[in-house]
């Protein structure tokens, strides 16, 4: 069974000039111990689609879909406080601001904790000392130290080091990385991008990683999906995406990477492609 | 021939005053750098958060002075501490800034943005100063319809071809680029890229480009300079740094760049297998 | 060729909205705020046209017609709608007269304290350094006092009437437009642009009032707005307290400073004048909630 199936999914925003279609039949399956990368650009929707999927979405988006399941359960049909069980524990996710993502107002050590209180139940001595655990795991030195600190004391790489701790805290199967390097230096996004590969290759996780940065997916996924204007263009495995993209917009956006440069003018998606084209393209 | 641009030795020093509690402490944020442009080239300098690369940006742009160190423009020594700004030399170095959705001002249409450095410079006519935004605008890919719109209407990449527009319009002889096209996508990374290569050709420029994105540098540098904590660990000709890196730095740089291409695909995937 | 710009914007086919379309679709989608406007145009089309509108003179004494109750009531008359004061004035007839002196009031402090506060808040966030300390202190000093106290102390010293009673109401709400412009002005001028314009060559002059002020008018729209009621609200007491508008003036607080003898006998003396005060304030104040869910970005709900 897979852990995480969508089928059809849409996401619809009221805007001040009508509705907006964020994402449009977008359909993806992942299964535990398999790293998913969802390459697009701004305004592919593959942050809402996920978004969507966890319920995070704000009241004024009306999200639909065929099916979405997480390991046989219905996500999109649950009440709000079934979803509050499921989502933090069993699915996780991560995002692209570290320091914004943290409370301010709080050390680290609370924040971490608040998670494992909520979910596991554990008491003051068990939270503390897991949280120890988790710091060591993901790589933070002196973590007694560090629970006492406040994001704001802390570097971005330090501060995704203690997301990442956070949401593998309740040992998730399905952990979402949303532009995780994103705001990151380049040494830093190596560092972090092992960590995770090798968190998820330790517990067997799922791993959804947004990007758009090719580089980070020749990197890291196994599978890859190609999103434009919020519908699903491509999808292969990494190895066939890169060395034989099926599509055209795959191919355009491939050939803009300034490494793959052939002259000394890079060839543009708007040379050769409008919006129908690369709907039309589209390799389900 | 002189260099457009000669840096020697910049230092620049902030001091942060103490409070009570605290004392006050100095932060080196340039430590003694040198470099020369000549016309019509782009010098590249990369470098990570917090390696004063932005610093250096604003000391060339004018816009801060430097501690210490000379700095040359056209032969021409600068110093902005010492001696105010004349218009003929403000205009000879212009920058375009990194983040497109701060660099215009959201009140003001792209008309009066690209026509206000004329009007603070220039005894132009109102007519002559619209017709000469109106030829950047379009020298920059975009369309009459646009001039009388105001930013909020435009997509980050149009942002940023509209502020490379109105760093043209004083025909300065220096640009600098901060991480211009760091907040863009690939596609618009690529049209802004190919944009400032014609422009480069067009009208001679010459450029001082700052990224952290190594491929871009790859692609656009003639000369390359790296930055760590102020000081300038690398400097030379793009082939001379990308074959072979000379400071420890450099090659950490190097390594920690995601590759994109097909065979370290391959060797990654048989680790997996193999694990 | 067209620029297919991967992130476009709008959305869908359809042309941006114009400023004015968009500020309407957050500003309705308050329905207080749009009674608010409503209510207040009203009462502006009511000042405005008061000579038409009014059924009577608002000065002209009546000796057969003192103290007469509204008309619904018994002894009451239809000419006389909201009955007559204690020298035979008609109510109704001064409530829309006292609306014009209402109306000018809120225009005239508003203006007064916008503009000055608007300047001094400029000069201090620009500028910064000592500068900026002296003017804040300052500013901290004003805000120290009671506000209605400080603006009787200022009328006592300046003598009582309308003008001088205005002149201490703009000088009472002048730090909270320093306040609000300085905070603006120094989130501002970090900004990119504002560094374009100073590489372009601005000179401080542009900067200030062309290039930073523009950016900072939001918060203080919904400021001034706010600002009108309560120098209304302000006039009123200081004219209830007989330092503000002198009678026979029909100013709203002074109609209610004249009554104040009559709660008893004659309660419509004293309670359409209150109700004006309320109704008109109240008005204002929601217009100022639905301004700053419509002009502040960060509220935007979709």
């Amino acid at each position: 069974m897979a852990l995480l199936e969508i089928e059809n999914l849409a996401v619809e925003f009221q805007t001040s000039t009508g509705p907006f279609r964020a994402v449009d039949g977008v359909s993806l399956k992942v299964d535990a111990g398999e790293v998913l990368a969802i390459v697009g650009e701004s305004g592919s929707g593959k942050s809402v689609s996920m978004l969507a999927a966890m319920g995070l979405l704000p009241w004024t988006a009306k999200v639909t879909a065929d099916k979405l399941l997480f390991n046989g359960i219905d996500l999109l049909g649950m009440s709000p406080s079934d979803r509050r069980k499921i989502v933090g524990k069993d699915i996780a996710m991560i995002f692209q601001e570290p320091v914004a993502s943290l409370n301010p107002c709080f050390t680290v050590g609370f924040q971490i904790e608040e998670v494992l209180r909520i979910h596991l139940g554990l008491d003051k001595a068990a939270r503390r000392a897991r949280a120890i655990e988790l710091f060591e795991l993901v790589g933070i030195p002196n973590p007694e130290e560090r629970l006492g600190h406040y994001p704001h004391q802390m570097s971005g790489g330090q501060c995704q080091r203690v997301m990442i701790a956070i949401a593998l805290s309740c040992n998730p199967k399905l952990l979402i990385a949303d532009e995780p390097t994103t705001a990151l230096d380049v040494t830093i996004q190596k560092q972090i991008l092992d960590l995770l590969m090798r968190l998820q290759a330790e517990h067997g996780m799922g791993l959804i990683i947004i990007t758009h940065n090719m580089g980070v997916v020749a990197e890291t996924a196994d599978r890859v999906i190609v999103q434009y204007k919020g519908r699903k263009i491509e999808e292969a495995d990494v190895l066939s995406l890169f060395e034989s993209p099926k599509s055209p917009y795959t191919r355009a956006l491939l050939s803009a990477l300034p490494d793959n440069a052939t002259g000394d003018r890079l060839p543009t998606i708007a040379e050769f492609l409008s919006d129908d084209q690369i709907f039309a393209g589209a390799v389900r | 021939m002189t260099p457009v641009l000669e840096a020697r030795n910049l230092v620049r020093d902030y001091y942060i005053p103490g409070s009570l509690l605290k004392k006050g402490k100095t932060v080196h944020a340039v430590k003694g750098v040198s470099f020369s442009v000549e016309q019509g080239k782009t010098l590249a300098i990369v470098g990570e958060s917090g390696c004063g690369k932005s610093t250096l940006a604003r000391i060339v742009t004018m816009i801060d002075p430097a501690t210490s160190g000379d700095m040359l423009i056209d032969g021409q020594k600068v110093d902005i501490a010492k001696e105010k700004l004349t218009p003929e030399m403000r205009q000879k170095v212009q920058i375009v800034f990194q983040n497109p959705y701060g660099t215009l001002n959201p009140r003001k249409k792209i008309g009066d943005i690209l026509t206000e450095p004329l009007i603070i410079n220039t005894r132009m006519k109102a007519d002559d100063r619209r017709d000469k935004a109106m030829a950047m605008l379009k020298k920059v890919g975009l369309e009459e319809k646009h001039y009388a719109r105001y930013p909020h209407m435009f997509s980050g990449g149009q942002r940023q071809r509209i502020a490379i527009a109105r760093a043209l319009m004083l025909n300065p002889r220096l640009l600098v680029l901060d991480e211009p096209v760091s907040a863009l996508d690939l596609s618009v990374q690529a049209q802004v890229l190919n944009l400032l290569a014609d422009l480069q050709d067009e009208f001679q420029l010459t450029y001082v480009f700052i990224s952290h994105d190594l491929s871009v540098v790859r692609y656009i540098a003639d000369d390359v300079m790296v930055m760590y904590y102020g000081e300038a660990v690398e400097y030379g000709s793009r082939e001379d740094v990308f074959s072979s890196p000379q400071h420890n730095y450099t090659q950490t740089l190097f390594a920690a760049t995601p590759r994109a291409d097909i065979d370290s695909i391959k060797a990654r995937l048989a680790r997996k297998a193999a694990a | 060729m067209a620029v297919v710009d991967t992130n476009a914007v709008p959305p869908s086919g359809v042309a941006p909205p114009s400023g004015l379309a968009e500020f309407w679709f957050y500003f309705s989608r308050n329905k207080g705020a749009v009674i608010g406007l409503a209510v207040f145009l009203v009462i502006l089309l009511l000042a405005v046209f008061a000579p038409i509108v009014s059924p009577h003179s608002p000065s002209i004494q009546n000796r057969d017609v003192l103290l007469l109750p509204p008309a619904w009531s018994e002894g009451g008359q239809f000419t006389y709608m909201l009955g007559t004061d204690p020298v035979g004035r008609d109510i109704l007839t001064r409530l829309i007269y006292g609306a014009r002196f209402s109306l000018f009031i809120g225009l005239v402090v508003v203006s007064i304290s916008v503009i000055s506060g608007v300047m001094i808040g400029l000069v201090a966030g620009y500028f910064r350094g000592r500068t900026d300390t002296i003017i804040m202190r300052i500013m901290d000093i004003i805000l120290a006092f009671p506000s209605l106290l400080l603006a009787l102390v200022l009328v006592a010293v300046l003598g009582p009437g309308l003008l001088n009673a205005m002149i201490a109401i703009s000088l009472v709400n002048l730090p909270h437009f320093v306040r609000l412009t300085r905070a603006a002005v120094m989130t501002e001028r970090t900004k990119d642009y504002v560094i374009a314009s100073k590489v372009a060559g601005a000179g401080t002059t542009r900067i200030m009032f062309l290039t930073i002020l523009p950016n900072c008018l939001a918060p203080l729209i919904v400021q001034a707005t706010l600002a009108f009621s309560a120098a209304i609200l302000d006039a009123a007491a200081l004219g209830f307290l007989g330092m503000g508008a002198q009678p026979p003036t029909p100013e709203w607080g002074t109609m209610l400073a004249e009554a104040r003898e009559f709660i008893q006998r004659a309660w419509w003396v004293v309670t359409f004048p209150g109700l004006a005060i309320l109704i008109t304030v109240l008005a204002i104040n929601l217009m100022g909630d639905g301004l700053r869910d419509a002009l502040d970005p960060k509220l935007k709900r979709s």
